[in-house]
């Protein structure tokens, strides 16, 4: 081989090379899309209350960052430019099925991160799948404080705080507004979710309420839809309070069981997370309900001009006002750019890489439609937020369920500090909680 | 004394719509030998029915005993031609197999039919209250029971009654239980056994749909629906002893009153109660509590 040949092979090298490695280098292009699979609950129990406005408010607020329409300071196109391209699936089916799924976007539609869950079953089951795989998970609504406080995890994240927010917030309202509690019933779900939900509620309730006796304790199946015996044991317990973490048609069927024999009257009815079945329940709301929505949320919510962008946005959308998986999809998607955006402007505008992202993701803090959302515990992996409380009073004019009487609670008065498991922090008292 | 009312009177509330599905798969059982896994599909089937005609009858305002009447006879009428129709249409094709193909086919009918469920009503839960406010409230054992609730006992009662009765005291009756007894010497008798296999499954889906039809005003009809009532009615079919109307019953009140009393009670032993009974009758009686005697054949 004479000296030009090599030279000429060296040369063709070294253009390869150095265009693969500008390839690889190269700043995110218009073209270039971020690939989002979202898993939301389409059919199923959870679908009407929780999946479908979830589903709406994700294509709501995707729609608007992909035109550059949000306000600031999200008004940038997409994700740090590159257009967002869902792919949405169904939640529906059990956990199996989800983390086959999971499985599935990551590893055969080539998302670039999967954004989404309700149930807390399906979180429990598909965190340690996207740890396995390295790859981004953005737990967006799941309750359980299980997920990181029972495993440590450096793909997943949680974009909303866990029911343990729901629950001391409830109990604060009831102690801010005087409700007497001598005696407390509860009913919830046989689940995750319906059993974590009653474990903090109860603590919360014997810690604020040092005298509060537990009479009827109740935790039928999920999806159980018929509640008459259970409703007869409640009467008849005639508590001061009836807690319930109880949602979606389970909540309906409760509420339309329950109303005309006369629970609502004997007790008073106090739901962790019922603002989603306002709309559909209408006049059926008996008035005076103390309810949650896990957050400071829909017909809760504080104004802002993002929240009037997601709220007028979604509303004239859909033609109903959106409540609390609505928001969460959205301050899920926001958080989830501004990691993007936070890791582009550190790697030079690339596309970035799940390592990256994590590192962008964790302790992140950004604004929502719902207030502030601060990655504070589980190493800056699990959010914390602001919640609200409100009584139910229907409106006749409007023909509308709305909310009186709302008091917030900010974020690091009903979460738990770092380091500290959530029934621990309420068992000893929930010490250091800054309510003011 | 109140409190065991209570519980006597919830778990007869209980028992009465688990008794009408029930009651719907012991027949088909018993006549057809078919253990009929889309029995509850049927049930969502009626529920739904029944969602559409109350939904459409307070759309033009009228008042909601209209709508109740509306929807038993909307879902009696759908629901026994659909029967008909699948009987005849499908599961004629595979008698004299195996029984476990008869048993996948209903299966396969089962999962058909949740699709078609959601192609036709949607995945959303749908609501159709109006008639539970019918019967109003009525104070009983220191309680208020909404009146609906009360009056799913009596008339519980007067299908199986009627069911019982017509079994057992009509010719037709007679010709069914002929055939239950031995098919073949039926045939060599004259009856036409198709024609009977037709009837009775038709009527197997009109008690599961009503079932359904009765229960839809205070739930919400959504996915799933179906799948808990083929558990607890196979329960309670395996509890009386597959084929029995009485069976059927004692079964749905058995179930009913245990669960109640477990939720008054015991309210964490509750999901496991139809279990527990179901475990304590078939240590005893293997083939539940009122299976017939049947002659050995030569």
């Amino acid at each position: 081989m004479d000296q030009f040949s090599r030279i000429h092979r060296a040369a063709t090298l070294l253009t390869a090379v150095t265009a693969t490695a500008l390839a690889l280098t190269a700043p995110a292009s218009a073209q270039e899309t971020f690939k989002l699979g979202i898993v939301t609950f389409l059919s199923g129990p959870a679908a009407d209350s929780f999946g479908v406005p979830a589903r709406n408010g994700g294509q709501f607020v995707i729609d608007q960052l992909n035109k550059g329409a949000a306000p600031a300071p999200y008004q940038k196109v997409g994700f740090g430019g590159m257009k967002i391209e869902p792919v949405i699936i169904d939640e529906n089916g059990g956990a199996t099925k989800q983390v086959q799924e999971l499985r599935n976007l990551y590893q055969r539609d080539n998302v670039d991160a999967v954004l989404g869950y309700i149930s807390s079953g399906d979180c429990l089951a598909v965190a340690p799948i996207a740890e396995e795989l390295k790859k981004l998970l953005v737990l967006m609504d799941c309750g359980t404080p299980r997920i990181f406080e029972e495993a440590k995890y450096n793909y997943v994240f949680r974009t909303a705080s866990h029911a343990t927010m729901d629950n001391v917030g409830l109990v604060r309202y009831m102690k801010a507004k005087n409700v007497k509690m001598d005696t407390l019933s509860a009913i919830n779900q046989d689940y995750a979710w319906g059993q974590d939900s009653r474990a903090d509620f109860v603590a919360a309730a014997q810690q604020l309420y040092p005298n509060v006796k537990l009479a009827t304790d109740l935790l039928p199946k999920f999806g159980a839809g018929q509640y008459g015996t259970e409703i007869s044991a409640l009467v008849g317990a005639g508590s001061d309070v009836v807690y319930s973490s109880l949602w979606g048609g389970d909540l309906q069927a409760f509420v339309l069981q329950s109303a005309p024999r006369g629970l609502p009257k004997r007790s008073q009815l106090v739901f962790s997370a019922a603002d989603h079945v306002l709309p559909p329940l209408g006049d059926k709301m008996p008035d005076g309900t103390i309810i949650g929505a896990r957050g400071a949320y829909g017909l809760m919510s504080q104004k802002s001009p993002l929240n009037d962008w997601l709220f007028k946005g979604y509303e004239a959308a859909n033609g109903v006002y959106p409540v609390q998986a609505a928001y969460r999809i959205t301050q899920s998607i926001l958080g989830l750019k501004a990691a993007v955006e936070k890791a582009m402007a550190k790697n030079g505008g690339k596309k970035p890489s799940s390592d990256e992202l994590v590192a962008a993701m964790t302790g992140l803090e950004w604004q929502s439609p719902g207030g502030l959302i601060q990655m504070k515990l589980a190493d800056g992996h699990q959010a914390i937020q602001s919640i609200a409380f409100s009584r139910t009073k229907y409106n006749p004019d409007l023909k509308r369920v709305d909310l009186v009487d709302v008091l917030y609670f900010p974020a690091e008065c009903v979460n738990p500090p770092p380091g500290v498991k959530s029934l621990d922090w309420i068992k000893g008292g929930m010490q250091g909680a800054k309510c003011n | 004394m109140n409190f065991f009312l209570t519980i006597v009177v919830d778990g007869l509330i209980q028992a009465s719509w688990l008794f009408i599905v029930a009651l719907g798969m012991t027949l088909v059982f018993g006549v057809l030998k078919i253990l009929n896994i889309a029995h509850g599909s049927f049930y969502a089937l009626g529920a739904y029915i029944a969602a559409t005609a109350v939904t459409m009858v307070a759309a033009h305002s009228l008042p909601p005993s209209v709508g109740f009447v509306a929807m038993l006879v909307s879902v009696a009428l759908i629901a026994s031609a659909v029967g008909f129709l699948l009987e005849r249409g499908l599961l004629k094709m595979f008698y004299g197999r195996d029984e476990v193909v008869l048993l996948l086919v209903t299966y396969a009918v089962f999962l058909i039919l949740e699709d078609v469920t959601k192609l036709i009503w949607g995945v959303n839960p749908i609501y159709a209250t109006q008639p539970y406010e019918l019967f109003g409230n009525v104070a009983f054992a220191g309680l208020y029971y909404v009146g609906y609730d009360l009056v799913l006992i009596p008339i519980s009662a007067a299908i199986g009654l009627a069911v019982w009765y017509g079994l057992n005291r009509t010719v037709t009756g007679k010709i069914v239980l002929a055939v239950i007894h031995n098919e073949e010497m039926s045939v060599s008798m004259g009856v036409k056994v198709n024609r009977v296999y037709a009837v009775a499954f038709a009527f197997g889906v009109l008690l599961a749909a009503l079932a359904g039809a009765l229960t839809a005003p205070k739930i919400s009809m959504q996915p799933g629906l179906s799948s808990d009532v083929i558990i607890l009615s196979f329960a309670i079919v395996v509890i009386g002893g597959l084929g029995s109307v009485e069976g059927a019953a004692v079964g749905a009140v058995l179930v009913g009153l245990a669960r109640a009393a477990s939720v008054h009670l015991m309210p964490q032993a509750e999901l496991f109660m139809i279990y527990l009974i179901m475990t304590g009758v078939l240590m005893f009686r293997p083939e539940g509590l009122f299976t017939r005697e049947t002659a050995r054949r030569i």
